[in-house]
């Protein structure tokens, strides 16, 4: 399914070799990814943003030995671990045994485009603190914010969009009392066609799907608003 | 408001890939109010979302005429939800739709399509609509041909007792109803045998007849699983209340209930008597859709606690309009109560000539008449044709003739589906009209 290419964090890819083949180019540019092209370890140091390489890729496909020879000072220098993904051809695989302290993850030259992008996705997901996927828990509700996904007590809430946005609202700023209008410009966002009791509407729709034992998470502030879970003041 | 649609959009494919849906369900509502769907698969979901699916409405009740028959039915994905009966591994879910021509404009034969532009229309003129449904309807045993339902109980009003067996059924449809996001405010054992009372929380009109539309097919499919049956006939039994469906009304200004007045010795507004004068002036013309089958008009008699006579009060139920008394005086739960629908009709369409008839009130600054408070049904019809209270039509073909009279009705619901519901009903009145029934065989066919 075709979805709008995401820009993970601001960070610099380091890409070895230049100039890089036009596929891989391509590639990190539909993924959405900054990169600069690189000739050399020494290039490297030279270009190093003042934050850091946030990864690397290599293609071993083309020179083998400079591509290692890139990786090794890379991982030389950066002792942290940059994630750092080598292509390979077919033929090369064997050098991978070799190497294993060089490089975090590898894809086969020639690649698919889409192999490739969520290879280096994942990979600077899992490196950058990324081992599990945002969430937003409140006792025995969760949300997951990449999935869009609701959990009450392990089981799954189907929520709208809207019901979602709200709930995910609410969540994140337990205790507090907003108003109506307030969850109306925060969660709606514009003028929207049903005014305020549109929040009225979508609290109630909410209460009934998250059932009787839990529609008590969102509480209603007398001629307020509305409050999610318990209030700071612990009543 | 388009990204806001692009977000929407991408929620709804991410919620099928995570929760694996398997089938999507495309549903929409024909002129009558029947439910219509079609599924596609997941993968096709994301093309319908941006460009709508086609399909041949030729064979739609009410839809188009054969030499234009291809129609396009957009999902919204407001409405999107999976359904609370699809296993672990294959979950369905359902979209409403809204129809439109090949061209992109609205398909005048689309009742969905016609509330939307009601609604549209009063928030122009700053107004929302909000309207909370009591549905009334019967459980029986499986129908047998040509013989009399059998109801499971002979429960009454708020019964609970191991009397009403019909509690659990009432008890797994609420659940189900809240699993889609469809709040229930009370539920109970109406009077007749049988007889139950589910009534929703209020809504927006166009959020409201989707959901009168889900609560049908819940209220059913939970009867089918225990081997029984649920209708909403308006009269299914003789001798008997038959089930209405009263509908709560009140407009919003913003966060202003536009029916209120702390002045008035009712609390009503000048907009809300408009509104109320436009309803009661107008209530003959559209009956016809309020309550659209032959049968419709046996549960409008007096007697039953069916409204009969044109009228209002705030506390008489046998008025056509009822103003209830708002708990806690709470300025923002100051509604009226429009007492004539029945659960067969087609929400959209009813309650976007509710709409219009009330606008049309206020537009035209009518005069709201006195209240009515004796017990219309002891009163005979001379001292209220004195009163100048009249009759809602007596029958399916006396509402046919207002309707057919009604400019009201025939801009409100559009010139398509106007003519079509004319031409529909007045051929289930020739075939309702020509039928012998038991009725007259047991009275004549042996004294004649």
């Amino acid at each position: 399914m075709a979805r709008a290419a995401e820009v993970p964090g601001l960070g610099m890819l380091a890409v070895f070799s230049d100039p890089l083949s036009p596929e891989l180019a391509r590639t990190l540019d539909l993924g959405g990814y900054r990169w600069k092209a690189l000739a050399s370890a020494d290039e490297a140091s030279d270009a190093e943003p003042g934050t850091g390489w946030s990864g690397a890729v290599v293609d071993c496909s083309v020179d083998s030995e400079s591509g290692w020879a890139f990786a090794r000072a890379l991982r030389k220098r950066d002792s942290v671990g940059l994630p750092l993904l080598v292509l390979v051809t077919g033929a090369q695989l064997s050098d991978l045994a070799l190497r294993d302290e060089l490089f975090d993850d590898f894809c086969l030259s020639p690649f698919h485009p889409t192999e490739l992008e969520s290879r280096v996705r994942h990979l600077l997901w899992r490196i950058d603190g990324g081992t599990r996927p945002e969430m937003v828990e409140y006792g025995e509700l969760g949300l997951n914010l990449e999935t869009y996904q609701a959990y009450i007590s392990g089981r799954p809430l189907d929520l709208t969009y809207m019901e979602y946005e709200l709930l995910k609202f609410l969540a994140q700023n337990p205790g507090k009392v907003f108003t109506r209008e307030i969850l109306l410009s925060r969660v709606w966002g514009y003028e929207y066609y049903g005014g305020a009791r549109t929040v009225d509407v979508h609290i109630r729709r909410l209460r009934a799907k998250l059932g009787e034992e839990h529609a008590g998470l969102i509480q209603t502030v007398r001629s307020v608003g509305y409050r999610f879970g318990q209030s700071r003041w612990g009543h | 408001m388009s990204e806001m649609l692009d977000q929407h959009r991408d929620y709804v494919l991410r919620t099928v890939e995570e929760r694996g849906v398997r089938l999507v369900r495309l549903w929409f509502t024909d002129v009558l109010g029947n439910l219509k769907s079609f599924a596609i698969s997941p993968a096709e979901l994301e093309n319908a979302l941006q460009d709508g699916m086609t399909f041949d409405g030729s064979s739609i009740d009410g839809f188009s005429r054969v030499q234009e028959s291809d129609v396009l039915a957009i999902p919204d994905p407001n409405t999107f939800e999976i359904l609370p009966w699809g296993g672990k591994d294959a979950a369905e879910a359902r979209v409403f739709c809204d129809i439109h021509r090949l061209d992109g404009s609205p398909f005048e034969g689309d009742p969905r399509q016609v509330l939307r532009r009601h609604m549209k229309a009063a928030h122009d003129q700053g107004f929302t609509f909000y309207v909370a449904p009591d549905i009334e309807f019967f459980y029986f045993e499986t129908p047998e041909t040509g013989k009399v339902p059998v109801p499971l109980d002979n429960g009454g009003y708020f019964d609970l007792t191991t009397n009403d067996a019909t509690g659990d059924l009432r008890k797994q449809t609420i659940r189900k109803l809240e699993q889609m996001g469809i709040p229930v405010e009370y539920s109970f054992h109406e009077d007749s045998p049988s007889q139950q009372e589910i009534d929703l929380r209020h809504t927006d009109a166009l959020t409201m007849a989707d959901s009168v539309m889900t609560f049908r097919l819940i209220v059913k499919e939970v009867a089918a699983s225990q081997g029984v049956y649920a209708t909403f006939m308006p009269k299914p039994l003789e001798g008997v209340q038959g089930s209405g469906m009263h509908v709560h009304l009140s407009m919003f200004q913003g966060d202003t209930n536009a029916f209120y007045s702390e002045d008035d010795p009712y609390n009503l507004s000048p907009i809300a008597k408009s509104f109320m004068a436009g309803l009661l002036r107008h209530a003959a013309e559209i009956t016809a859709i309020t309550n659209q089958t032959v049968n419709s008009y046996k549960r409008l008699v007096p007697g039953f606690e069916a409204p009969v006579h044109i009228s209002w009060a705030r506390n008489n139920r046998s008025g056509l309009i009822r103003v209830p008394v708002p708990k806690r005086a709470n300025p923002l739960a100051t509604r009226i109560e429009y007492r004539s629908p029945d659960p067969a009709c087609n929400p959209y369409l009813a309650f976007s000539l509710m709409l219009a008839a009330g606008m049309r009130g206020i537009e035209q600054g009518y005069e709201l008449p006195d209240e009515a408070d004796a017990n219309l049904f002891e009163i005979g019809d001379d001292v209220l044709a004195k009163l100048g209270i009249e009759q809602l039509p007596q029958s399916l073909s006396d509402a046919l003739r207002v309707m057919e009279r009604s400019e009201l009705a025939r801009e409100a619901l559009g010139e398509h589906i106007f003519e079509w519901f004319l031409r529909n009903k007045r051929d289930e009145w020739r075939g309702y009209k020509t039928h012998v029934s038991n009725f007259e065989l047991d009275r004549y066919l042996r004294s004649l």
